[in-house]
């Protein structure tokens, strides 16, 4: 049963009102012959009747205002030839919209090592994307140490100068997790400098001496770091270990220094006092499960810092030779992202350069950096009297946010009591 | 090849036109004894009379509108709106009429017609005979529009223009009238519509541009080039149908673009430019886009002060380019 | 009654009594068409429709003093007698009003009676008004550049004459003494503006002047004194004498177009009044009294013509409408054509 609907009077007309029915229910009608009065706010007429045949239903009463589009009446056809379309169409077609592009949600993972959140143009994006270049270890020409496509090509260009690629170190610190605090720039203390004259002579930064200076810059102006030393007397460590070493060296393959040893206290150390093992959020501190050390290596090109992951999970042994491994890739550059990564601390033997107190760079986003100092033979106390004995001074140097001096002192007892207690089991 | 002047070249592309066909006719104000009031059409009333050589009333509107209707009924009128400032009058007819009755009639009638208009600035002509006015123009769909810079361009452009089955606005930039010469190749020479050409080719960044800072620009790269800044200048040549194609694949190259136009910047060609360039070559860019073009007030003032103002030259030009290298 | 010698005698030149036939069928036609359209849109099937009822007189006449083939029109949207009267069918008028995509003027883009039928020498025209009339003379600055023995008529409503663009065009015109007609089909409203605050001047014919050429007024509801003015006016142009303008003063019974409502602005007596003027009924009477034709031919002619409108519309509306792949089409010279 075919409907008559309430056609469009007018172009931005919506609605019009019945105002009277020319037929009633049970009457017949002819094609185009009147069959209401309709009134909108633009004109008023009468409806031709779009069918011949029966008014058999008024669906809209006199006076009643409805939508355009909306039936008002049922009109039941004689049967005869076939109309055309059988619904009026209810008003000018809508014009087809227009395709819509969907909204292109841009991936920060667009597969590009060193997505820290720095900004890259889409050019240098792409550009280390092609090359597997870590920007991180890219130093930047442009405005601002901006890095720019130019200096993207030029890293992709030349393998040893620099930006590493991804098997090999690009940072001197443990790749941190993206954190939302940009690298300052040098600008903030900066303080003039003369230019050099015909005598000087110019070094050129590389891009690992870039980085470091950077996040050696950042960490010291970010984090408000406190230290504190404590000495250790390793006399009996120290013999202990001279009677071990060779036998060791024959087993293992490795040597056993202080460093493992150290290592195993620290890690130790940190099971007890677990909040040293942690890292500032902004606003919680992150205290976190795992422990893994990391040791910072001097190399050819500047600092590094590989880890020992679960190091307190580790024997001595294993501990020695996880260690002699990461150094020996670390002087090779064969380090991998992974052993560079997830460090919770970060382990300093300042000692192995003769330093016998030293206030290392706290590691961000570690709360804390241990170091360990060269075993030197002192007049000591013991018992009142004046003996000769080997001590190592050891220090944290720890964030402030995060813990307090007794924190500290705590993990230093920690670990002096182990290096000064019974050897540690082989 | 000849060396000749943009005016001259002008001069040759519509005496050669009207030789060549005798559908083509001129119609605009003093076209005829006068020759044009920068002596365009000079001896062109002697030579094809009267019938072929319309000087109009003073009504821009008519100009257009009769040369519609002639473009309809298959002839070739080339109207000139003495100064692009009075073309207002004519935008009935160049936009509602010209560029619509193809579509409008699916195919049914066209208008192959060509308005020629003198534009742009550095002549003193104060603010009525120094605008720019593709932008008001370059929007509209079924509009062609031709901004050349040099002689050969010019001439070459011009002629394609006449023979083209659309309505093509064709702007000639005043100033380049007698300060630009150039070489214009012999016999039958078209620039085919559509087509940039790359001015100065060069590596570290893309200035886009047309009309007379295409001449600008080139000058700003050699400045620069000493500096070791190598600069690429493409000079679209016409607006629409713009070369896009040109214009990335010279942003894919040098990965910096630099779009300068005399025009107000604000919703100028410029715009259009950067935003063809930022959705297509977005993964290209080392440095965001950036515009030079004249600033957002009416046109340029009468002082000359005013004028230097507001003109971009190879100074400016050169600063930003440097700029942009710099990011 | 006279005897159909002396009828023919006394018709205008060109004119014959078949002829008058056909004019009155036209207008007959037109008018069908024009109520059709008018139901369609009150079925709510077409959004709009434009009306030329009680123009039907003025523009068969003016058809007619047309040389088909040899002469250009270049109408406005009221102009559908017109259209009708110079070859432009049934079915293609319903087509238009249902914008499908087969329609010959615009291939549904267009509104409703904007013609362009190039193979029966009608241009096309926008919704602007009085943009086409500079066109015309275009047109007929062609025809005299080619020394082609054409004429434009160029028609247009009394309300187009104020526009800047329409003096401009009599301007150009007049100097050049151009083979072209002004057809004024004044109906004293342009939509709900009376023709007092449209003009200072009487009548639109007394404007010729300002441009060096005549201007003639006849009455717009009778077709042969129409055809006469526009005819005397065609054959003038032809003989390079230059421009006329030909004011026939008719009436618009209807509102402006569906989406209008006149009786804000008219009232229901005045509009009544005007049925009196009804050209078909008028032409009716004077073709009978001179035993042109019968009622059984009225009959007959206006059974055909009510066949011929149901056709059409039947037909049209079946018609499948332009699809968004046919959107680019005939953009430029290389766009797709289908």
């Amino acid at each position: 049963m075919p409907n008559v609907i309430m056609p469009q009077l007018g172009e931005t007309v919506t609605e019009g009102t019945v105002g009277k029915w020319l037929k009633k229910v049970g009457e017949q009608v002819a094609k185009y012959e009147p069959l209401l009065d309709v009134e909108t706010d633009k004109v008023a007429s009468e409806i031709p009747s779009p069918y011949a045949g029966t008014v058999t239903k008024i669906l809209a009463e006199e006076g009643a205002t409805v939508p355009v589009g909306a039936p008002i009446c049922e009109i039941e056809e004689t049967g005869k030839k076939a109309e055309g379309p059988a619904q009026a169409v209810p008003g000018p077609a809508q014009a087809p919209a227009g395709p819509v592009a969907p909204a292109q949600q841009q991936s920060r993972g667009d597969g590009v090592q060193g997505d820290d959140g720095a900004r890259y143009s889409p050019a240098v994006r792409k550009l280390a994307r092609e090359h597997r270049i870590d920007l991180r270890g890219v130093t930047g020409t442009g405005r601002g140490g901006r890095v720019t496509a130019q200096d993207v090509a030029t890293a992709s260009k030349t393998p040893s100068a620099s930006p590493p690629r991804l098997a090999a170190p690009s940072a001197p610190l443990s790749p941190a997790p993206p954190t939302p605090t940009a690298v300052p720039p040098q600008q903030a203390h900066a303080v003039p400098v003369a230019p050099p004259s015909g005598e000087d002579s110019i070094v050129k930064l590389t891009p690992i001496r870039k980085t470091i200076a950077d996040r050696m810059a950042q960490s010291r102006f970010t984090i408000p770091f406190a230290w504190s030393l404590v000495e250790v007397d390793v006399t009996e460590l120290a013999k202990w270990r001279d009677k071990e070493k060779a036998g060791f060296k024959a087993r293992e393959g490795v040597s056993l220094t202080f460093v493992p040893i150290v290592v195993s206290a620290v890690a130790a150390a940190l099971r007890q006092v677990p909040l040293v093992n942690s890292a500032w959020a902004g606003d919680h501190i992150i205290q976190r499960r795992r422990v893994n050390v990391g040791i910072a290596i001097d190399t050819d090109d500047g600092l590094i810092v590989p880890v020992v992951r679960d190091a307190d999970r580790l024997s001595l042994s294993g501990l020695a030779t996880t260690l002699a491994e990461l150094i020996d890739k670390a002087r090779r550059r064969k380090l991998t992202m992974e052993e560079l990564s997830d460090g919770t601390i970060t382990v300093n033997n300042t000692g192995a350069i003769g330093s016998v107190i030293s206030v290392p760079i706290i590691n961000p986003p570690q709360a804390a950096i241990f170091a360990m100092e060269a075993t030197v033979k002192r007049p000591w106390v013991v018992n009142d009297a004046i003996a000769i004995r080997s001590i190592m001074n050891v220090s944290l140097c720890f964030d402030h946010r995060v813990f307090d001096g007794g924190t500290a002192s705590k993990f230093l007892q920690s670990v002096k009591r182990r290096l000064e207690g019974p050897p540690p089991a082989l | 090849m000849a060396t000749k002047t943009v005016l001259e070249a002008v001069r040759d592309a519509l005496h050669d036109e009207m030789k060549r066909d005798e559908r083509v006719f001129i119609l605009g104000e003093d076209v005829g004894p006068r020759g044009n009031v920068f002596r365009i059409t000079a001896g062109f009333l002697d030579e094809f009379g009267r019938d072929r050589v319309i000087d109009t009333p003073l009504a821009e509107a008519s100009i257009a509108g009769v040369a519609v209707g002639a473009a309809m009924m298959g002839m070739r009128p080339v109207a000139e709106i003495q100064f692009a400032d009075f073309i207002y009058p004519a935008y009935n007819q160049i936009v509602g009429e010209a560029a619509k009755i193809r579509y409008r009639s699916a195919g049914g009638n066209t208008c192959p017609l060509v308005i020629r208009t003198p534009y742009g600035g550095g002549v003193r002509g104060a603010l009525s005979h120094s605008v720019s006015v593709e932008a008001l123009f370059y929007h509209v769909p079924g509009l062609k529009i031709c901004a050349p810079s040099t002689p050969a361009d010019t001439q070459g452009l011009l002629t394609a223009a006449i023979r083209d089955d659309d309505p093509v606005l064709f702007l000639e930039h005043k100033k380049t009238y007698r300060l630009i010469k150039g070489e214009v190749p012999d016999g039958d020479h078209i620039v085919p519509l559509g087509k940039a050409d790359v001015a100065r080719e060069g590596r570290d960044l893309s200035v886009i541009t047309y009309g007379l800072m295409r001449h600008f620009a080139v000058e700003a790269a050699e400045q620069i080039a000493r500096e070791g800044i190598d600069a690429e200048v493409v000079d679209l040549r016409t607006i629409q149908p713009m070369d896009r194609d040109a214009i990335l694949r010279s942003v894919s190259k040098t990965r910096r673009a630099l779009v300068v136009h005399e025009d107000n910047k604000f919703g100028g060609v410029g715009a259009e430019i950067a935003a063809l360039i930022a959705e297509d070559a977005f993964l290209d860019l080392d440095a965001p886009i950036r515009r030079l073009c004249g600033p957002d007030v009416p046109a340029m003032g009468y002082a000359k002060e005013y004028e230097d103002a507001f003109m971009p030259s190879p100074e400016k030009i050169a600063a930003a380019m440097r700029e942009l290298a710099a990011f | 009654m006279k005897s159909e010698a002396k009828i023919r005698a006394a018709l205008p030149a060109g004119l014959t009594p078949e002829a008058l036939r056909g004019m009155y069928y036209y207008m007959v036609l037109t008018r069908l068409c024009d109520d059709r359209a008018f139901a369609l849109n009150r079925q709510g099937k077409i959004p709009f429709a434009a009306t030329c009822q009680g123009h039907e007189a003025a523009q068969v006449g003016a058809a007619f003093a047309v040389q088909r083939g040899t002469d250009w029109i270049f109408p406005y949207y009221r102009d559908t007698a017109l259209a009708i009267a110079s070859g432009v069918t049934a079915r293609e008028q319903l087509m238009c009003l249902f914008a499908r995509k087969a329609d010959i003027f615009s291939s549904g883009r267009q509104f409703p009676n904007h013609y362009s039928v190039p193979d029966r020498n009608i241009a096309s025209i926008s919704s602007i008004i009085a943009a086409h009339v500079t066109h015309g003379v275009g047109a007929a600055l062609t025809f005299k550049m080619r020394k082609q023995p054409a004429v434009a008529l160029i028609s247009f409503g009394e309300g187009s004459t104020s526009e800047g663009e329409w003096h401009e065009a009599l301007n150009f015109a007049g100097i050049h003494r151009l083979p072209c007609v002004f057809f004024c089909e004044n109906n004293e409203f342009a939509i709900s503006v009376p023709q007092k605050l449209q003009m200072a001047v009487k009548n639109v014919a007394d404007r010729a002047a300002g441009y060096g050429f005549a201007g003639v007024i006849c009455d717009g509801t009778d077709p042969l004194a129409t055809y006469a003015a526009v005819h005397d006016a065609m054959e003038k142009a032809r003989r390079g004498e230059g421009p006329t303008l030909v004011e026939a003063k008719c009436y618009r019974a209807m509102s402006h177009t569906s989406d209008d409502n006149q009786l804000t602005y008219r009232t229901q007596d005045e509009i009544d009044a005007l049925k009196l003027r009804d050209p078909i009924p008028k032409f009716e009477a004077w073709l009978k009294e001179r035993g042109l034709i019968d009622d059984s031919a009225l009959k007959e002619f206006k059974a055909k013509a009510q066949a011929e409108v149901d056709e059409a519309t039947d037909w049209a509306e079946a018609q499948p409408p332009p699809t968004e792949a046919d959107l680019q089409t005939h953009l430029y010279a290389n766009s797709p054509t289908a």
